[in-house]
């Protein structure tokens, strides 16, 4: 089924995509939001809204989401099945159906421990391979889990995340596998670092003819410091940041290491464009918004195509 | 088997404060395997109790007592003679033992001794981890004998998480990833073919979210 998802008309009309992520705010305001939209509207096709990330209180995802449709950009709502149950999880999606929202991104989500709420309770009442189903299920079937009929279909482009650094690696292939047979339909991947365990995952997806099957978007995060570099390496859990990279920021000065970060970035960018079945670039630039653009620019994948 | 751990010794003291004349009563059931409230750590616990008592100059009368089963009426039917003449009891029992005992003697005040934690296993002396959330419905039979709905830190029932690292769990080094355990059990038995077919969602009625359970069995009942 086609839905109004204009990131859904980009893949399928063969273009090489660009999305990035934007994280709402610790409060109510909705400038930040504006804000991060305004860097992000003419570098990118369409911007992930994060779901409470890191099991940090945020604003909701799907507000922001709104907030950026307002502004013409196309979002992307993220959805953890950390905090909701199956009733709260099919009324959100159709909640966002109808203030059209067209992208979801299916996810489990980070476990509380690591937030400010680690004394919660979780939900975990599906899992993100379950979620995808549920999508599909809403739209295509127009049925609910419990199995009564929906009153207008929620048409919404699914997505959602793999990370072929995670172990056991023999697992991430058959994994995406499952996905796909749950019915996603484009999947943005863990930030990439390590190029060589990444192209072996992607020879192991094209071996199965999976990239035919599922849009592929490689995802990649620039260093802003070498303390970001070691935090991402040891304190992330299924990130995999080689030593060459902590080395060469090490071997530039101190107010370079931005530059040479985004230097890399673009690097990185190069190289995934040439793999075969990768279809698009996410820039997940956090909280350095404005430096989506020129990393864009500077990789030539701008400007953005208009549909 | 249930496994429990002591209450710390200050929450148990602050709890009895006002009685004067107890019983600390254990059980030879699961909390005895896991030594948290067999008859060893009844004269322990009893003896602190009266050591601190005495320090505080308020001493405690202590009849201690280690039933058979804390969960059975017959059992706690052999308090009846002398409960009365005690003001206050204190269980070791795990939480069911407990609540049993208190629904059998409804006039005098109870108190938890220990913490009831899981189900579980003893994995070495003095080490014990949870494999079970008694949902009601097993699916061991799909995940080569190893659960994730105890053993994955999300409950994922279709795979590892984006957080699996080196066989460990991203909530703690300590803890092993259940799906690193699932994937070799699965890869030994030659049924990863299997995994990935979609894990449908679980009917959770059959768990605690349908409510407190309760079996019956025609062919057992007297
Ligand atoms: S790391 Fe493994 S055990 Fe921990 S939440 Fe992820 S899949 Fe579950």
């Amino acid at each position: 089924m086609k839905t109004e998802s204009k990131l859904e008309k980009l893949l399928e009309k063969g273009e090489f995509v660009v999305t990035s992520e934007c994280g709402p705010p610790r409060g109510a305001d909705a400038d930040i939001i504006r804000k991060k939209g305004a860097l992000l509207k003419d570098a990118v096709d369409a911007v992930n809204v994060t779901d409470n990330q890191t099991s940090v209180v945020r604003m909701s995802s799907i507000s922001a989401c709104i907030i950026l449709k307002q502004m013409g950009m196309e979002p992307i709502m993220q959805m953890v099945t950390r905090d909701r149950n199956r009733i709260a999880i099919q009324s959100d999606i159709l909640g966002a159906a109808a203030l059209g929202v067209n992208n979801i991104l299916c996810l489990s989500g980070d476990h509380q421990k690591f937030g400010d709420h680690s004394s919660g309770k979780n939900v975990y009442d599906i899992d993100s391979v379950q979620l995808i189903q549920t999508l599909k299920l809403m739209r295509d079937q127009g049925r609910f889990i419990g199995g009564d009929e929906i009153q207008g279909k929620p048409a919404m482009f699914i997505g959602a995340a793999a990370n072929p650094f995670a172990d056991p690696f023999e697992i991430r292939v058959p994994r995406l596998a499952k996905k796909i047979n749950a019915g996603v339909q484009f999947i943005q991947t863990q930030c990439i670092y390590n190029l060589d365990r990444f192209e072996k995952w992607m020879e192991g997806i094209r071996g199965r003819g999976l990239h035919e099957k599922v849009h592929i978007l490689a995802g990649v995060t620039p260093f802003k410091s070498i303390g970001m570099a070691n935090y991402m390496k040891k304190m992330v859990p299924g990130m995999d940041v080689p030593d060459e990279m902590i080395e060469r920021l090490k071997s530039v000065d101190k107010e370079k290491r931005a530059e040479e970060g985004i230097k890399i970035c673009v690097e990185t960018i190069e190289r995934l464009k040439k793999i075969e079945g990768v279809r698009g670039i996410h820039i997940m630039a956090i909280e350095w918004e404005e430096k989506v653009h020129e990393i864009a620019e500077k990789a030539g994948l701008l400007p953005r195509p208009v549909v | 088997m249930i496994i429990g751990e002591g209450k710390p010794i200050n929450e148990i003291l602050e709890m009895i404060l006002k009685h004067k004349k107890i019983i600390v009563a254990g059980c030879r059931g699961c909390v005895t395997v896991c030594s948290a409230g067999g008859q060893k750590e009844v004269e322990i616990l009893s003896s602190t109790i009266r050591l601190a008592r005495e320090k505080d100059k308020a001493p405690i009368e202590i009849f201690e007592t280690t039933l058979e089963r804390q969960c059975d009426t017959e059992y706690l039917e052999q308090m009846r003679n002398y409960i009365d003449e005690y003001e206050a009891v204190l269980s070791l029992a795990c939480g069911a033992g407990v609540q049993f005992l208190a629904e059998m003697y409804k006039k005098i005040p109870l108190y938890p001794a220990i913490n009831t934690n899981f189900i579980g296993v003893t994995e070495k002396q003095g080490i014990w981890s949870e494999r079970c959330q008694s949902c009601g419905n097993c699916m061991l039979e799909r995940t080569g004998g190893i659960c994730p709905i105890t053993r994955c830190s999300k409950s994922l029932l279709n795979g590892p998480c984006g957080g699996s690292s080196d066989g460990k769990c991203e909530i703690d080094s300590e803890i092993d990833c259940a799906w690193q355990i699932i994937y070799e059990r699965l890869m030994e038995l030659d049924l990863m073919e299997r995994f990935e077919e979609v894990e449908d969602i679980k009917d959770w009625s059959t768990s605690r979210d349908g409510g407190p359970r309760r079996i019956e069995r025609e062919d057992l009942k007297l």
